[in-house]
């Protein structure tokens, strides 16, 4: 249940009118709670969903898993994948293991962060790219890896840099490449 | 699918599976996990599927779509079998000629690797340097099966180890043949397999026990458990049935990393299967043993990978360590008995029990036993990842099985254990590749990456990078590790700048003593390792750059400048590369760097063909 709106401020009230669908929130809740990794996996559904940790979200994950909202900020806080902030439309995410560290990585950010003019963690103003980092993708042997969206580019050098952004805008119509093949097969096999 | 309720339906469903396997001869193979498919094995498949079906040749060549062989560096490649023709790099317009060769019974010689050295051309994978002189054990299985089919696994003799355990009927004989075998932890600390299943098996049982997967595989450099997870899930699901089997545990958890999403999703499926099929649940084919397995997802920490962190976020907590012991074995998820073993060791099991422990202690060297995955990656020609009987030397993975240096320059030393981890310089190559010879010489075992680097590689900046990368993953509860770690890189980044002095090196060596005294947990004990080892072989390295300003390998930019010299033949593809349009030049002229104008990023170094930049 949403805590009684009734003893918010105004401006509290304000984020409560954010798009969160309480539905979807609850659904989700209800799905992973009391389970092993319950709350790692309700934040992790939580952001699959809206692209980051809605404030508004938290607060009735809180209320219903009976976690203190201060816990909760916590865990989101603690761990790398969970983002409080919303994130542009695409996400470009670079590999800096330490394969692809030493195959130039640091370099490749630089490029991004001056093609794009932000910094690694920003979002650029139109909305339309997050810049990140990871620590490891695991996809060492064909470094350095960038990923956008979920398709990877392997053997990144600085020259490629541009060309990746500009196709950024086709990749949504590429049917979505890395599981493809699964989604069928456990179709027929299930 | 049906469910099955007892082991002799096991065995029909088994013979089943196996006259289905062999129904289509010849098979084309294409390796296709994370590695392959960003390589475009996806485009492959496609364009097979779409050749098969238009030149009706579904029901005579089969298709098979695996996960993750190791060749990586060869990617996006395919494989006939049953002659195991090795096509690398395919370009997927060969696609309908090479299966016009399989249905003539042919090979096109001219797509086949050669032999940089004799020429010699390489048909079949174990022609292959990078293959025949592994011993792979695990990796090989990947290429035998469908990793989203359960009876592909059964078909190449999967969960016979389970019902050979079933059929035993006693949990001792369990932890007596893995303690047996002499399995070690392959997570990286070394400890037997087989009595920490003893201890699990003889914590009292009232409340429940856990065995968990680690397959938080943090370690930046190394994906051997990614590519176990995603090519063979079953493996894993069978090891830890029988795992729990042998210690009463009726609980199974997999953490697994958030950044792979393959290994997540074929995982699951296999979970689906096991459980539809009955060997996970209730009452495990009519055998009164009941277990299952429940998947939790990490969200991006290094320190999760340390079993008190990873503990408590299966919890739902932040993930910080605590002081041991009590140990997991005795207090660990909720309080209950919990063992944890890595993705490695879990799927070692099922071979351990079908092959049998002495089986097992025959490959390796004494209190070494079995093989170890490495991934084979940085500057060397044949990355990819490779499975070794313990006991190989450096050498030989290097050089025979990687085939020594990616390009010109000279490998000089190679990084083990990632962030925990040291490097080893390529005098000590002789040394063999075990639990405790690696920890001899200042590095570990860690969980498998092995990352090479050549004279272009800057020993104070791989000090940097990893000091950076632990001292955003420090948890922060130990003060020394949280400080200490930010204040080794200040001085590394100090260094790197030019900025250093004599002082700062004595500062940097204590520094890292302290920190390794006294913090709590694995991440901050071996957090100092990156700048102990590099200290230890590569000191003339960190002097070069405090006395003389210079940074030998080219790396910290503010000690380098670029120039162009004589060798340039004029041919333009560093103006084209340059991102800055800091290179002026007329063609078949020797060129200029505008050194005001230039970023230092490297763009020009990497196009030239004839070694006319310096640095």
């Amino acid at each position: 249940m949403i805590r009684d709106t009734e003893a918010l401020s105004s401006e509290e009230k304000d984020c409560l009118q954010e798009s969160v669908n309480s539905k979807d929130i609850l659904g989700i809740i209800e799905t992973h709670n009391g389970k092993l990794g319950g709350l790692m996996a309700i934040l992790g559904d939580i952001q699959t969903e809206y692209g980051y940790l809605p404030e508004q979200a938290l607060r009735m994950a809180a209320d219903e898993t009976g976690c203190s909202l201060v816990d909760l900020y916590g865990v989101a806080t603690f761990y790398h994948s969970f983002r409080l902030e919303p994130q542009g439309k695409h996400r470009v995410c670079i590999c800096l293991g330490t394969a692809c560290h030493v195959r130039g990585a640091a370099t490749i950010v630089e490029e991004f962060e001056r093609q794009l003019g932000i910094k690694v963690g920003q979002t650029t103003s139109d909305g339309e790219f997050t810049l990140e980092t990871v620590n490891c993708l695991g996809a060492c042997a064909i470094g350095p890896i960038v990923t956008v969206d979920g398709h990877y580019f392997s053997k990144v050098d600085i020259t490629k840099v541009k060309s990746i952004l500009e196709k950024v805008p086709d990749l949504k119509k590429v049917p979505a490449g890395l599981l493809q093949n699964e989604e069928a097969k456990a179709a027929v096999s299930g | 699918m049906e469910k099955l309720n007892f082991i002799e339906q096991f065995r029909t469903f088994r013979r089943n599976c196996l006259s289905q396997g062999d129904s289509v001869v010849p098979t084309i193979v294409v390796p296709a996990g994370t590695c392959g498919r960003a390589s475009g094995a996806n485009e492959l498949i496609r364009v097979i599927e779409q050749e098969l079906a238009d030149k009706g040749l579904t029901e005579k060549i089969g298709l098979r779509v695996t996960g993750c062989h190791g060749f990586c560096e060869m990617e996006p490649y395919i494989l006939i079998e049953p002659e195991q023709t090795f096509y690398p790099k395919v370009d997927p317009a060969e696609i309908p000629n090479i299966i016009e060769a399989v249905v003539r019974g042919d090979v096109l010689e001219d797509l086949l690797l050669k032999d940089s050295e004799s020429g010699r051309i390489m048909q079949k994978q174990d022609d292959l340097p990078f293959f025949n002189k592994q011993v792979r054990t695990i990796l090989s299985r990947n290429e035998r099966i469908d990793p989203v089919s359960i009876e592909s696994y059964i078909s190449i003799g999967g969960y016979s180890a389970m019902v050979k355990v079933f059929e035993n009927g006693d949990p001792k004989w369990v932890i007596s043949e893995v303690k047996a075998s002499g399995l070690r932890g392959r997570g990286g600390a070394g400890f037997l397999t087989g009595l920490k299943w003893k201890m699990l098996a003889e914590q009292p049982n009232g409340h429940g026990k856990f065995l968990v997967c680690n397959a938080d595989e943090g370690d930046p450099g190394a994906y051997m458990d990614r590519s176990v997870l995603e090519g063979n899930p079953h493996s894993i699901i069978e090891g830890m049935i029988i795992g729990a089997y042998g210690t009463g545990v009726t609980e199974g958890i997999l953490y697994v990393r958030n950044e792979y999403p393959l290994a997540i999703k074929h995982f699951n499926i296999a979970l689906r299967q096991a459980r539809e099929i009955g060997f996970l649940g209730e009452d495990i084919l009519g055998t009164g043993f009941s277990f299952d397995i429940s998947l939790v997802k990490g969200a991006g920490a290094f320190v999760c990978g340390e079993e008190t962190a990873l503990i408590r976020s299966i919890e739902g907590k932040m993930g910080e360590p605590r002081q041991r012991p009590p140990f997991p074995i005795q207090k660990g998820i909720y309080g209950k008995p919990t063992a944890i073993n890595n993705v490695e060791t879990w799927a070692n099991i099922p071979v351990i029990i079908e092959g049998g422990a002495e089986a097992f202690a025959k490959i390796g060297t004494k209190n070494n036993h079995g093989t170890k995955i490495f991934s084979l990656v940085g500057k060397i020609k044949n990355t990819g990842l490779v499975e070794i009987p313990m006991g190989m030397t450096i050498k030989e993975i290097v050089y025979k099985i990687g085939g020594g240096p990616a390009g010109k320059s000279e490998i000089k030393a190679v990084q083990t254990g990632g962030p925990s981890g040291g490097c080893i310089p390529a005098n000590k190559f002789d040394i063999s590749i075990d639990y405790d010879s690696l920890t001899e010489v200042g590095s570990i075992m860690g969980s498998g990456g092995m990352i090479v680097m050549d004279k272009n590689t800057c020993m104070v900046d791989v000090a940097k990078y990893f000091m950076n990368f632990l001292k955003d993953e420090s948890c922060g509860k130990c003060y020394t590790c949280r400080k200490g770690t930010q204040r080794m890189y200040e001085i590394l980044d100090d260094i790197s700048k030019g900025k250093g002095t004599s002082a700062h090196l004595r500062l940097l060596d204590e520094l890292a003593h302290v920190v390794k005294d006294t913090t709590m947990c694995g991440l901050g004990q071996t957090a100092s390792n990156p700048v102990l080892s590099t200290l230890r072989y590569f000191k003339d390295e960190y002097i070069e750059h405090i006395e003389k300003k210079r940074c030998p390998a080219g790396v910290c930019k503010e000690l380098i400048s670029y120039s162009i010299n004589e060798n340039c033949v004029g041919c333009r593809a560093c103006v084209k590369a340059c991102p800055e349009g800091a290179i002026s030049g007329e063609k078949k002229q020797r060129h200029f760097i505008d050194t005001g104008k230039c970023i230092k990023c490297g763009a020009c170094r990497n196009v030239c063909k004839f070694e006319a930049v310096d640095v």
